[in-house]
C-alpha cells in the first residue's frame, strides 16, 4: 500500500477482537485514510502517523454485533475465515468489506463484482480448503501416556476452526493437535478442548515415532497403513501430477503413508 | 494381533479390492451421540490420494478373495492363479478401529469374493458391520457390498448398519454380461438393489411419522460399470446409467476404464492402454445429467452414439445447438446459464447472485473464475459485448481447441489419430 503523509496506521495485537477494536476506532475517529497492521508486522516509518490500539472486548463486540445484523450467517463466517488467513493486506480488505456492508441497506455478501467482497470470498475459500485439508491430513500417533498426538504446520491459522470436528468425532479418546509453526495446540481431555503451549522434552523430534515417547505398537500401525496405501495404488493409471495437486509436497512430512520416520 | 499375518492379508485383500472405484464417504450424517467413536461428515473427507490420483477415504478391502465365480474381467476369478487369503471378522473390526482412531480413514468399505453361497458371504459382511456399530459404538462410515443373490432378510439387516450399499453391474449390456460372466445373470444384481431401494423409501416414509425410526442406508446405493471391456458404445453406457439413476434412485454410478488383467481372448489384451480420457468424458456426461439439467438423449442418441474425445460433452452439445446462443449473462435463467460451456454450477450461482448488484461484464466474469476461453463464444454481457463474427461450429471448435490446454493433449495429437 502506498503510504502518504496523511495515512494513519492503527497497530493491533493480532487478535480478532483487536482488529474489531480498530474498526471501532476508524468510525469513532472518522478516519478516512487509514491502514490496520498487526504489531509483529509493523515497521515504523518516518512518514505517516501511527497509533497503537489496545484491544477492548466491548468495542469489538459492538462492531461484531452490528456487522452481523448487516450480513448473512455465511457472510460473517467468511469474514472470520478470511481474517485467519494472516494475509498481510487482509485487515485492509476486511475493513473495506465492513465499510461496504455498513454503507449498504441490504446484505452485500454476494456482491462478487465488488473487489473487497471478491477478495474476502476467495481468501475465505482458501482458508476453508486448508481447514478441510487439516481434517484430512492430521495423523494421530498414540503416545506412551495414551494420548493421540498430531503435529501440523497449516498454511493459515486454522486450528480454532478444527475444534468442533475433532471434538465430536474423537469423543472417546484424548488427543492433541499441535501447530508447530505457531507454537500452540488443541488438547482434548475427554471433556473439553483447551488451547495449550508445549515445551517439548530434550531429544523429542515431533516428526519421529520413537518408542521412547510413543506406544510400542504405534509404528506397526503406521507400517500397516503405509503398506495399505501402496497396495491400493493402480500402477497402470499412474498420474503423479494429480497426486501432487491433491497432496502438495509441503504436507508430506506429516503423512506416514508418504514419509515413515522412526 | 500378529502384525506379520495381518500385513500379508492386508496386502492381498487391499490389492484385490482396489478395482472398485468408489471411495466416497459422503451423503451420510451419522452423529456421535453416544460418546462413542466417530461420525460421518456430509461432504466426506479424502484422507489421502494414491499415486494414480484417486481418493483414499475408506479402508477398502475384501473379506476374502476366494470366489466360486469365474468372471473374465475380475482378478479374483476362480480360474486365476493368485494367492488367496481371508480375514476373520474380528481382524477387520480391529483394523478399522485402529486406522480410524489415527485419522487415516473415514470408515470401512467391505466387499468380498463369493465363497460357499451368496447368503453365507453376505452374512459375514453384515456381521462385521453389526459388531462395529453395536459392540464398538462406531459411528464412522460403512459401505458394504450387496452380494448378488443375497436374501431380502440379509439385505434389510445390512442397511440398518451400513451407510451405503452397492452392487456392481460391471457390464453395461446384457449380451456383454452373458459373454464375460456366464455364471451370473442380471436379475441377481437387480434383486438386492431393488430390495434396498424399497427399504429406503419405506424407512424414509416412517421417519416422517416416527422420529426415532433408525437410519437405513442414509448414503444410498451406488453401482459401477467397466468401460471398454465389451465393445459397448457411450450411448449404451449412459442410457444404462440413466436407467439405474431413475429406476433405482442410485446416488452414484461409477465408470471404471478397463484395466487389462488377463490374456482371455474375449477381452482387451494386457498392455492395452486404460481408456482414461473416455472415462473422464463419461463422468462429465454423468454430471451434466445429475446437476446441469440435461437429459441423456440430448447428449447421446442414435445420431451421436459416441462422445467427442477432443472437447467436453457440453461444448459438443453447444456446437450442435448454436441456435440457442448467445446467452445473455445478465438476463438468462439458471437453466440456460448451466448450458453455457465454461460455466460450472458454482459460477452459475455466483453470476445469479452478483448480477443483482450490478451489470456484469467479461472482466467481472474472468475474476469470478469463469473459463472464458470457452464461454466467450457463447455469451453476451450487454448489447455490445459479444464475439459478433458468424462462425460455423467447425470454426468454433478449432478456435476453442487452440485456446485451451489439456492434460490429454498427447493422446489427442494428430499422430495418434490413426488409432483413435
Amino acid at each position: 500500500m502506498l503510504i502518504n503523509q496523511q495515512t494513519q496506521s492503527l497497530i493491533y495485537d493480532g487478535t480478532f477482537d483487536g482488529f474489531l477494536t480498530c474498526v471501532f476506532e476508524v468510525y469513532q475517529l472518522k478516519l478516512t485514510d487509514v491502514q490496520i497492521i498487526r504489531k509483529d508486522l509493523y515497521q515504523p516509518s518516518l512518514f505517516g502517523l501511527s497509533q497503537e490500539i489496545i484491544t477492548e472486548v466491548d468495542k469489538a463486540d459492538r462492531v461484531w454485533t452490528s456487522f452481523k445484523k448487516k450480513s448473512s450467517g455465511k457472510g460473517s463466517s467468511r469474514f472470520y475465515y478470511a481474517f485467519l488467513s494472516e494475509d498481510i493486506e487482509i485487515e485492509n480488505n476486511l475493513l473495506q468489506y465492513m465499510q461496504h456492508a455498513f454503507s449498504s441497506s441490504s446484505p452485500i455478501d454476494s456482491d462478487y463484482a465488488h473487489p473487497a467482497v471478491l477478495k474476502i470470498t476467495q481468501t475465505s475459500k482458501s482458508v476453508g480448503r486448508e481447514k478441510h485439508r487439516m481434517e484430512a491430513f492430521v495423523r494421530f500417533r498414540l503416545s506412551k501416556d495414551n494420548i493421540y498426538f498430531a503435529a501440523v504446520e497449516p498454511d493459515f491459522n486454522v486450528l480454532p476452526l478444527l475444534i468442533p470436528h475433532f471434538k465430536s468425532r474423537y469423543a472417546d479418546q484424548k488427543w492433541i493437535i499441535y501447530d508447530l509453526a505457531r507454537n500452540f495446540g488443541l488438547f482434548y481431555d475427554l471433556e473439553k478442548v483447551e488451547i495449550i503451549n508445549l515445551e517439548f522434552p530434550e531429544g523429542f523430534d515431533p516428526l519421529k515415532t520413537t518408542t521412547e515417547f510413543f506406544a510400542e505398537e504405534e509404528l506397526e500401525f503406521q507400517t500397516l497403513w503405509k503398506n495399505y496405501f501402496d497396495s491400493t495404488n493402480i500402477p497402470s493409471r499412474k498420474n503423479l501430477r494429480l497426486h501432487i495437486q491433491h497432496v502438495p509436497k509441503r504436507y508430506w512430512k506429516y503423512l506416514s503413508e508418504k514419509h515413515l520416520q522412526f | 494381533m500378529s502384525f506379520d499375518r495381518i500385513q500379508e492379508k492386508l496386502k492381498i485383500l487391499a490389492d484385490a479390492a482396489k478395482y472398485d472405484v468408489s471411495c466416497s464417504s459422503s451423503g451420510s450424517n451419522r452423529k456421535n451421540k453416544n460418546k462413542g467413536l466417530g461420525n460421518s461428515s456430509v461432504s466426506g473427507i479424502c484422507h489421502s490420494y494414491t499415486e494414480d490420483g484417486r481418493c483414499v477415504s475408506l479402508l477398502k478391502i475384501l473379506l476374502t478373495n476366494h470366489c466360486i465365480f469365474d468372471c473374465a474381467y475380475c482378478v479374483t476369478r476362480k480360474s486365476n492363479d493368485i494367492q488367496r487369503a481371508a480375514f476373520q471378522v474380528q481382524e477387520v473390526v480391529d483394523l478399522t478401529l485402529h486406522f480410524y482412531r489415527r485419522n487415516y480413514i473415514e470408515g470401512l468399505f467391505l466387499s468380498s469374493g463369493i465363497f460357499k453361497s451368496a447368503d453365507y458371504t453376505m452374512e459375514r459382511l453384515v456381521a462385521v458391520a453389526k459388531k462395529l456399530r453395536t459392540e464398538e459404538r462406531f459411528n464412522g462410515y460403512i459401505h458394504l457390498k450387496s452380494i448378488p443373490g443375497a436374501s431380502d432378510e440379509l439385505m434389510r439387516e445390512a442397511g440398518l448398519y451400513a451407510d451405503r450399499l452397492s452392487v456392481n453391474i460391471e457390464i453395461p449390456t446384457k449380451e456383454g454380461l452373458a459373454l464375460l460372466a456366464p455364471d451370473k445373470n442380471r436379475e441377481d444384481f437387480l434383486k438386492p438393489m431393488n430390495k434396498v431401494k424399497n427399504e429406503i423409501i419405506q424407512y424414509q416414509a416412517e421417519k416422517k411419522i416416527i422420529k426415532s425410526t433408525p437410519k437405513y442406508a442414509p448414503g444410498g446405493q451406488s453401482t459401477q460399470m467397466i468401460i471398454g471391456a465389451s465393445g459397448e458404445t457411450d450411448q449404451q453406457i449412459m442410457w444404462t446409467s440413466n436407467y439405474f439413476y431413475k429406476k433405482f434412485n442410485l446416488k452414484r454410478v461409477y465408470y471404471s476404464g478397463y484395466i487389462p488383467i488377463s490374456y482371455d481372448s474375449r477381452l482387451p489384451q494386457i498392455g492395452t492402454e486404460v481408456p482414461m480420457l473416455r472415462e473422464n468424458r463419461l463422468y462429465q456426461v454423468d454430471w451434466l445429467m445429475r446437476f446441469y439439467g440435461f437429459e441423456v438423449e440430448e447428449i447421446l442418441n442414435f445420431d451421436h452414439p459416441n462422445l467427442d474425445l477432443d472437447v467436453d460433452p457440453k461444448v459438443g452439445w453447444a456446437l450442435r445447438n448454436l441456435d440457442q446462443f448467445p446467452v445473455n449473462i445478465n438476463k438468462a435463467d439458471k437453466h440456460m446459464l448451466a448450458r453455457v460451456p465454461g460455466l460450472g454450477m458454482k459460477s452459475v450461482y455466483k453470476i445469479i447472485q452478483a448480477r443483482r448488484f450490478r451489470q456484469l461484464n467479461l472482466d467481472h466474469l474472468q475474476k469470478l473464475g469463469v473459463a472464458l476461453n470457452r464461454a466467450k463464444y457463447f455469451i453476451e454481457c450487454g448489447p455490445r459485448e459479444f464475439e459478433h463474427r458468424d462462425l460455423t461450429s467447425v470454426q468454433l471448435k478449432s478456435l476453442i481447441l487452440q485456446n485451451s490446454t489439456s492434460k490429454y493433449r498427447q493422446t489427442l495429437s494428430p499422430q495418434l489419430n490413426l488409432f483413435g
